[in-house]
């Protein structure tokens, strides 16, 4: 099966094709079902490469495909290859398997848009890209993946385009997002003149002869982490991520939750060779995905758009993904990245029924009561719920408490406790989304009230597979301490580098000191819960009452992070291309252009005298001439 | 005194003087077109003293070419000189000066 690997981006590139071309003009349910099609078709293929990866001795288990020789330029040369290994499997399978769920899903949410096929075409060309990213054996094909992410999040974000806000959003994701790309460039180059390769597999052995701490190395993680902030939307280029919620909400979910935001995480744990050698570089990774853990969960407490709420939720989540980067444990990381696709695909996909149930209604303030009137969207989305609050049993309580459980262990104290205290505000502002959408009255418009209705069968069955995978996802991690092996983590193994040592699947003794975070963690979980019970249940909010206090403004306003940005970047950047347009463009460049017109133009005026349409002046010239070649005949045969 | 090939080359370069000063000097068409007639005849008068002076018919081949072409620039400076009468209605050589720069 692993022969046919080229097959899994090949099928939705095919969708693609057959989308444009082919299936102009046919019926809304033959379009999506093809393009829904292409991507189970490769997740099938995905399994397959999964089984006989699985049967290949632990040490041995990848394989490169070399599709053609890409790049030859004098000794630099990149091939167009594809690499099958314990981690790259694990994202072909999330990847292919959560977008055929979210497919099959879009079917019946983009019902009706005029942009249907145009949507699906998009769709499908976002998971080709987004397998090139996780498959490339070499960070130029990943970084081909990468830029294709982007494009079609850029076209997703802004697919209402006739919407300015909309559009604008898109193009505030690529732009952010630019900004990151620019620094995975760089660290691509230097790459390549350090260890004269780009290969995942031929730069593991060769960075194992580099010191701890070598500069290099550290500078290369540096560039690496930037193109992730970028991507993975952490501080501080994490503002486009709640914009980019301006999309359809299965974009949503699939590209602004459950696969391209995780490419950073991807990407950092493919390249953790290099990282483990960078104490620098591992010490701001992981502060940087505390921090942005802790920001954006406090910014998500008071969001009163449904969406946005999650989006915080995302951003917050994916902090502490680079959190477990930091501290070494790269395989609580992919863990993570795996039940947070589940999850908040889950949950992403929930509010997609809600706002479809609700005519198009995003704001919480004004629905309540939905419990009843939604049951199926009301379960899953309690799924959902639990699962990334932690709450034991669930796929999120094995995931988070591991990352929570490394970062203790790695005597990281401080760095523990902002991602409890991340932890906290996580399990407040879910329970408070739940209570406010789906408890308590109902505060919606009457012709809302009358119109709410469960959404079509084809909506809620990728729901369901999800809540059921948000529940049993957690299993293939469930660590020693509770009487599990942790697969997961020795599956993931063989391929994480061992140089720091500050993780491993070695357990000595009884873990006292797990069980007691693991307590600690569930106590966490559950005071969020309660503190959002006591606010929130049974009460009905008024739109004025939410959002008062000055904490409540700041926290509303996104700690005023977009503004300062446009105070401090963006104006400043508007007034210096103002100077540059006033002095170096028109005065400088122009001056000079039109400086060299003038003075040719002033040269002919002079010159254009002489040509006085008078015959009879040429005539005299031509006989002066005449006469003056003449005597100089003359003077040089005579003289 | 004999008439030599000197008294014919010298009367030939005072014709084609005219004939040059004519052109350079007067404004009326007609007259410059006639003096251009005079610097070709000039022309013709030297080449038939000089076959003469070296026995020599090839010169004076040449004279009926210069003819032949006289003519039909006779022909055709005349045909211009009618046009241009209509339109401007004058035959003055500085009135025509639409190609000053």
């Amino acid at each position: 099966m692993l022969d046919l690997l080229y097959l899994i981006p090949l099928f939705p590139l095919l969708g693609v094709v057959l989308n444009t071309f082919v299936l102009r003009g046919q019926p809304e349910k033959l379009v999506g079902s093809v393009a829904a099609a292409m991507v189970g078709a490769s997740f099938v293929v995905a399994i397959g490469g999964f089984i006989q990866l699985l049967g290949m001795p632990a040490e041995s288990r990848h394989f490169e495909q070399e599709l053609f020789r890409w790049i030859v330029v004098g000794n630099f040369a990149a091939q167009a290859s594809f690499l099958a290994d314990q981690l790259s499997m694990i994202m072909m399978l999330v990847v292919t398997g959560v977008s055929f769920l979210i497919h099959v899903y879009s079917i019946g949410y983009m019902h009706g848009d005029e942009g249907f096929r145009k949507f699906f075409i998009y769709l499908n060309l976002f998971v080709f890209f987004m397998l090139l990213l996780v498959m490339g054996s070499n960070y130029l094909v990943m970084f081909v993946g990468w830029e294709g992410v982007g494009l079609c999040s850029y076209l997703l974000i802004g697919f209402w385009y006739t919407d300015e806000l909309k559009a604008s959003a898109g193009k505030k994701a690529f732009i952010m997002n630019r900004i990151g790309d620019f620094g995975f460039l760089l660290a691509i180059f230097l790459i390549w003149t350090t260890f004269g390769t780009i290969n995942f597999r031929e730069i593991a052995p060769m960075a194992q002869a580099y010191p701890i701490g070598a500069g290099v190395i550290t500078a290369i993680c540096l560039l690496l982490f930037m193109g992730a902030t970028g991507k993975s939307a952490q501080l501080p280029l994490y503002t486009w991520l709640p914009d980019a919620m301006a999309g359809p909400t299965p974009v949503s979910a699939l590209i602004h939750a459950a696969t391209m935001v995780t490419a950073g995480v991807y990407m950092v744990v493919r390249s953790n060779f290099l990282f483990t050698l960078s104490p620098i570089a591992m010490d701001v990774v992981a502060w940087v995905g505390a921090l942005t853990a802790l920001f954006a969960a406090t910014i998500g407490l008071v969001q009163t758009d449904i969406k946005k709420v999650l989006a915080y939720s995302t951003v917050s989540q994916l902090g502490f993904m680079f959190l477990a980067c930091g501290v070494g444990a790269y395989t609580a990381a992919i863990f993570h990245l795996m039940t947070h696709a589940f999850f908040k695909g889950l949950l992403f996909l929930g509010s997609g029924s809600v706002i479809h149930g609700m005519s198009d209604e995003q704001d919480i303030r004004l629905m309540g009561g939905l419990k009843s009137k939604m049951p199926t969207t009301y379960w899953t989305f309690l799924v959902g719920t639990l699962a990334i609050a932690g709450i034991p049993g669930l796929a999120g309580f094995f995931s988070k408490d591991e990352i929570l459980w490394k970062t203790f262990e790695s005597h990281n104290y401080v760095l523990w406790a902002i991602g409890a205290t991340a932890a906290f505000c996580t399990a407040f502002y879910m329970f408070r989304l739940l209570y406010l959408t789906f408890f308590g009255k109902f505060r919606g418009s009457k012709s809302q009230e009358h119109h709410v209705h469960e959404s079509p069968k084809l909506m809620t069955i990728p729901l369901i597979v999800l809540a059921v995978f948000s529940i049993i996802g957690g299993y293939v991690g469930v660590p020693h301490a509770l009487g599990g092996s942790n697969p997961f983590h020795t599956w993931l193994l063989p391929l994480i580098s061992e140089t720091t040592g500050a993780h491993g699947g070695t357990h000595h003794g009884v873990p006292t000191a797990e069980y007691v975070l693991m307590v600690v963690s569930v106590v966490i979980a559950l005071l969020g819960i309660l503190l959002a019970r006591s606010w929130y249940l049974g009460k009905s909010p008024t739109v004025e009452a939410l959002g008062k206090s000055s904490a409540q403004r700041l926290l509303y306003n996104k700690y005023w992070v977009d503004q300062i940005y446009d105070t401090m970047i963006s104006q400043p950047l508007v007034k210096l291309s103002e100077l540059f347009a006033k002095y170096i463009d028109i005065g400088t460049v122009d001056g000079a252009v039109n400086g060299v017109g003038s003075t040719l133009s002033g040269l002919g005026g002079v010159v254009r005298k002489i040509q006085t349409g008078v015959t009879q002046n040429y005539a005299v010239m031509m006989s002066l001439g005449v006469v003056l070649l003449l005597s100089a005949i003359l003077w040089t045969v005579l003289g | 005194m004999a008439v030599e090939l000197a008294h014919y080359l010298l009367l030939s370069a005072v014709l084609f003087g005219i004939g040059v000063m004519g052109v350079l000097t007067r404004k009326n068409l007609i007259i410059i077109l006639m003096c251009v007639e005079l610097m070709l005849n000039a022309v013709n008068l030297s080449f038939v003293a000089l076959a003469r002076h070296a026995l020599n018919q090839e010169a004076q081949v040449i004279v009926f070419f210069v003819l032949c072409v006289a003519a039909a620039e006779v022909a055709v400076g005349l045909a211009i000189l009618i046009s241009v009468w209509r339109k401007r209605g004058t035959m003055n050589i500085d009135a025509l000066s639409a190609l000053r720069g």
